[in-house]
């Protein structure tokens, strides 16, 4: 198979409160034989909060890491949805406003830096699905997941706006009936969970500022999984991953009833899938015990 | 002569149906239509009334995609029924379509729903124009293009709901003023000739139902007919918040501001201070989270905080870039 290489953009949790999910991004693509060139020069992408209070600076920032991956010559994948999204605006619009991109590069000038425009942006999970393939995927699987019914939540950031994700590979993906995940699970042979929520907000951006409004959304989201008689959830976004992974008491109080699966991110179903040994996936680290293995 | 073919397919229509004078619970009516490729969803509407069920219920007017009034859920997606063609709904989602009012629980009759909370979020904005007006001006009050520009399409708002009722925020908490509110309150703000400022955004700075509570799902940038970004009006109203200097210290202005902070500092995000910084001594309530967090090796002490390469790029950037001020 030929060797794919990307530059990684790690975001932040990878590296603090996410750090199962570096694990296994790393352990995924050495199964897949995909070269990862970490960006260690990246900053924080803003994470959409920094946008609210200084959108130039966010701009700055985020091109100077497109800049970094443009160094390389190769595209950059992200693997968080909305480190994802706020690359891929900033790419968005650098690429359509000549004006703004000058003004960025006049900064970006003052370190020695230009972005160009010429890396795309795309997050690992399209990056497997559209640079390997879902039957390639089918055929390294050795481990098929297949007793297990497995509840895709995809996360708001990699299918809306659709206008914007349509630009990188995942042109395919309805915002309202997405499949990627699903043909993912499909292809690593477990059964595929459909259930109301998969496509719904988890409330992380407000887990600070409206902790019930977040309770009750990533309550909503695992009840739907559990009632369609999940055994696992699996999500591409580390974000997700912690409001529904780690906050389960409150979500369990806010919406009046107890609830709790296993969340897993997408590298950690492929690694299982492919045979990756457990301690590369870093199942441990999960709150919500990962008790099926 | 056009060689345009018009073609037809079968379609099953699974079709919202509730009275609120007779029913108490609302049910689902099926029907199947062969659908014809020139047909847009309000000629579906229109059929059932005109051709299966005269009792059918739901609101049209104009058929030009200026009134707003035939907005339904069309698959869990909020649509604009007369802008809508079916041969894209049956590519988007296959051949069973289920046709539901935008807001369940306030259904009145089919797809006509109670939209009184729209309404009122629309009043309480101040949706209009406050200026002290000369009433005999010796000129125009002239607003040149780029002015114009800065409404950013929010004043084609035609108040459909198509994305309030896709909110989920609106959904949960009945203060939210929600996504069409604040496109309108930004439709004024934006406006060079308003003069009210800082009150009307003052109201959007308030705890449950301002810009803060936006849980930036994209949910009514994807529902909106008109393309105007609502969530984008919201990231301009946050901006706003803080250069017009209404921003008070809150949790959500400092989690806004502690991102700065932090990149300053470590290039990357410094995810606990940021939690201190923000919930200042509240964060207390986060410790039975945090220490479940820290046994499972998912907390960073600070001697073991990373930092980006080339920090120094970053905080000279941030030093030459930022602007905004809290």
């Amino acid at each position: 198979m030929k060797k794919l290489k990307y530059a990684l953009f790690t975001g932040c949790t990878a590296k603090q409160s996410t750090p199962e999910q570096m694990m296994s991004t790393l352990a995924v693509a050495k199964k897949l034989n995909i070269e990862l060139i970490e960006l260690t020069e990246a900053s924080c992408c803003g994470a959409s909060h920094l946008q609210d209070y200084d959108d130039f600076l966010s701009l700055v920032l985020n091109a100077r890491n497109i800049a970094y991956a443009e160094k390389h010559g190769l595209t950059m994948v992200t693997i968080c949805n909305t480190c994802q999204l706020n690359t891929a605006m900033t790419k968005h619009r650098l690429d359509n406003n000549a004006e703004l991109k000058a003004k960025v590069n006049e900064k970006l000038a003052e370190v020695g830096l230009e972005y160009k425009g010429t890396s795309n942006v795309i997050h690992f999970l399209y990056a497997i699905i559209d640079d390997i393939g879902l039957d390639k995927i089918k055929e390294m699987v050795v481990t098929p997941l297949s007793q297990f019914n497995i509840a895709p939540f995809y996360g708001c950031h990699n299918i809306r706006p659709s206008e914007l994700q349509n630009e990188s590979h995942n042109s395919k993906e309805n915002p309202y009936n997405p499949t990627s995940l699903d043909d993912l699970i499909i292809a690593c042979g477990g059964m595929t969970v459909d259930y109301n929520e998969k496509n719904k907000c988890c409330g992380f951006h407000v887990e600070l500022q409206a902790p019930k409004t977040g309770a009750i959304l990533s309550g909503n989201a695992i009840a739907g999984a559990m009632d369609g008689n999940a055994d696992w959830m699996v999500t591409p976004c580390p974000l997700c991953h912690l409001k529904l992974d780690t906050q389960t008491k409150h979500s369990s109080e806010a919406i009046g009833r107890e609830v709790k699966l296993p969340i897993l991110h997408m590298q950690q179903m492929l690694g299982l899938a492919l045979g990756c040994p457990s301690d590369e996936l870093g199942l441990k680290h999960h709150v919500s015990k990962v008790n099926f293995i | 002569m056009s060689t345009h073919k018009i073609t037809t397919q079968k379609v099953n229509f699974k079709v919202f149906r509730f009275n609120a004078d007779v029913d108490y619970l609302p049910y689902y009516e099926d029907y199947t239509m062969e659908v014809t490729s020139e047909e847009v969803v309000l000629d579906i509407l229109n059929r059932i009334k005109w051709d299966l069920d005269g009792s059918f219920s739901y609101r049209r007017s104009c058929r030009h995609g200026i009134c707003g009034a035939c907005a339904i859920m069309l698959n869990g997606r909020a649509t604009l029924a007369c802008k809508e063609s079916m041969n894209d709904m049956i590519e988007l989602f296959g051949n069973d379509i289920t046709l539901e009012p935008l807001s369940k629980k306030r259904a009145v009759k089919d797809m006509i729903i109670d939209k009184a909370d729209f309404w009122q979020k629309h009043d309480a904005v101040s949706p209009y124009l406050i200026s002290d007006i000369d009433e005999y001006p010796e000129q125009e009050h002239l607003v040149s293009p780029k002015q114009a520009e800065e409404l950013d399409d929010a004043d084609l708002c035609i108040q459909c709901g198509a994305c309030h009722y896709a909110c989920p925020v609106v959904e949960i908490n009945d203060e939210f003023f929600g996504p069409a509110a604040f496109a309108k309150a930004y439709r004024f703000e934006a406006d060079v000739r308003d003069e009210a400022g800082t009150d009307r955004l003052i109201e959007m700075h308030k705890e449950a139902q301002g810009v803060w509570d936006c849980v930036k799902c994209f949910e009514c940038a994807e529902a909106c007919p008109k393309d105007i970004n609502p969530i984008g009006k919201i990231t301009k109203l946050h901006l706003m918040l803080f250069r017009e200097g209404v921003a008070t210290s809150t949790v959500a202005s400092r989690h806004a501001v502690g991102f700065k902070n932090s990149i300053a500092k470590h290039g990357v995000l410094d995810e606990g201070t940021l939690v201190l910084y923000s919930e200042g001594p509240a964060i207390v309530k986060h410790i039975p989270v945090a220490l479940q967090m820290f046994r499972k090796g998912k907390i960073v002490l600070p001697w073991n905080m990373p930092k980006s390469d080339n920090l120094d790029e970053i905080q000279k950037l941030v030093k030459s870039s930022s602007t905004a001020k809290f």
